[in-house]
């Protein structure tokens, strides 16, 4: 005699569906703490869908004849973390101090901190690695006319960051606060006062008032280690986003390739 | 297109033939929602972003106090050569709020100019008038010379030769009780020693440059 299908429970009284990953319903502990990492991002990728960004930024189709000049951008981006991280240390040590403080808080790094000599050369010589690599980077952007159209947006950027950097520059170059430090600071100061009608002011709000007095220091610091590093690193991010959603561009040299038997056919 | 769109538009939000409409209503509640939320996330901005602006930007329109330094008895300086002395200027920060001052007594027969009327004595500021750096006077060759980019002044402070583009600063000197006295503030001259309130190195004083480069209200003429 033939028998009726057995009716499913209702939904209430069934368990919950298998997640995606777990046809079975259970793993075994073994293989569960083998594949943790991978449960761990899916757990992440599941919720933010961040796999497909990190995707779209990294594995994308790059022109026939990239070659080691394309690294330029890269290098300066790496010369700019290096920077960043050396910078978030070396404030732990440092004193932005007028009346003497902020030069015997270098010297103590310098001479006295565990590898201070050290941090303090990769943020000293590092600066000016970044800014050459800048203007590298610049030089071959212009000389293989990747500016054009559509990337115009991207060249300007470019140069904002290029005049933050030595905006950093000049303000990292107070802080040792040594005969040199504060005489070139004078000196930048006053060719800042030099421009007509708001340079006056510009002067007096770099200063913190008509003479270099005790909160010109700090301004700089301030300047140097939050407002500026701020803004570079939303700019970079700006700038990362155009060159992964335009693509490069191939160098002048490069030939386009065409196949003629996809030619029309003339008539 | 967008004259027809400008003929069919009404004041009301009823003859527009919005849906939920009310009787003389001019703008939907969406949209007196949507501008309130706007306007409250532009105060609260404003609330913090404007006093945080006025805080940086506080010192350009604050007025630095001065005051008056003894430098010295009267006998100590004389008409013919100058006398450096170190005054402070910006209290409170130790050796950058120094700077050096070549004074000297007045000399009725070269400071005839009118800015020499009311000081007895002559105060030279030793802040160079091309970028800022500190001249000394050389009292072989009779001139204020800068070691930074060869800027050379004469015994009246006025550029001989190099890039400065106005003569030396000059601080206002009196005497009280046989000692001489100097006030912390600089004032500028042009190059026919007329007096000006202070203005930074670099900037010219002679035809337009006194409207290019106006008087700040952190440094008036003292």
């Amino acid at each position: 005699m033939p028998r009726l299908p057995t009716p499913k429970l209702p939904a209430a009284l069934q368990g919950p569906p298998p997640r995606p990953g777990e046809e079975n319903g259970n793993v075994a502990p073994a293989d569960a703490a083998k594949e943790a990492g991978i449960t761990v991002v899916d757990w992440v990728d599941e919720r933010t869908s961040l796999s497909g960004a990190a995707r779209w930024l990294m594995f994308r189709k790059i022109p026939k004849g990239t070659n080691w000049y394309y690294t330029l951008g890269s290098a300066t981006l790496f010369a700019f973390l290096s920077q960043a991280v050396t910078g978030v240390f070396l404030a732990m040590y440092y004193r932005p101090d007028a009346g003497g403080g902020a030069y015997e808080s270098i010297r103590h790094i310098t001479d006295q901190v565990f590898l201070g000599q050290f941090v303090r050369g990769m943020h000293l010589w590092g600066a000016s690695v970044m800014v050459v690599l800048v203007f590298l980077h610049m030089a071959r952007t212009f000389l293989f006319g990747a500016y054009k159209y559509p990337r115009e947006l991207n060249w300007v950027i470019g140069v904002v960051l290029l005049i933050l950097t030595l905006v950093m520059a000049l303000t990292g170059y107070l802080l040792p606060f040594d005969q040199r430090a504060y005489w070139a600071t004078v000196v930048a100061n006053n060719i800042t006062a030099t421009g007509p009608l708001i340079g006056p002011y510009l002067g007096d709000f770099l200063r913190a008032g008509p003479e270099f007095g005790a909160t010109t220091l700090s301004r700089f610091y301030s300047i140097h280690m939050l407002v500026v590093p701020g803004l570079i690193a939303a700019l970079i991010g700006a700038h990362l986003y155009l060159v992964t959603k335009l693509g490069t561009t191939a160098p002048p040299w490069q030939k386009v390739e065409t196949r003629p038997e996809l030619n029309e056919a003339e008539v | 297109m967008s004259d027809k769109r400008a003929q069919h538009k009404s004041k009301y939000t009823l003859d527009r033939g919005i849906p939920g409409a009310f009787e003389g209503e001019t703008i939907t509640r969406r949209r007196l929602m949507t501008g309130t939320a706007n306007a409250a996330g532009a105060v609260a901005v404003a609330a913090f972003a404007l006093p945080a602006l006025g805080f940086a930007l506080g010192p350009i329109f604050e007025t630095q106090p001065h005051s008056w330094q003894d430098i010295g008895p009267v006998d100590a300086f004389n008409p013919n050569n100058y006398v450096p002395v170190v005054v402070t200027i910006t209290p409170g920060v130790s050796e950058i709020g120094k700077t050096t001052a070549y004074v000297r007594q007045k000399n009725p027969a070269i400071d005839t100019d009118r800015p020499d009327r009311d000081t007895p004595y002559i105060a030279i500021s030793t802040r160079c008038a091309h970028v800022g750096c500190p001249v000394r006077w050389v009292d072989a060759a009779e001139r204020f010379v800068c070691p930074c980019h060869g800027g050379v002044y004469d015994l009246l402070g006025r550029r001989v030769s190099g890039p400065p583009v106005r003569p030396l600063d000059r601080f206002p000197t009196r005497v009280r009780a046989g000692r001489v006295q100097l006030y912390t503030a600089r004032f500028s001259v042009n190059s026919q020693l007329r007096r000006f309130s202070p203005r930074d190195p670099g900037e010219p004083l002679d035809g337009i440059g006194q409207y290019l480069y106006p008087s700040r209200p952190s440094a008036r003429k003292p």
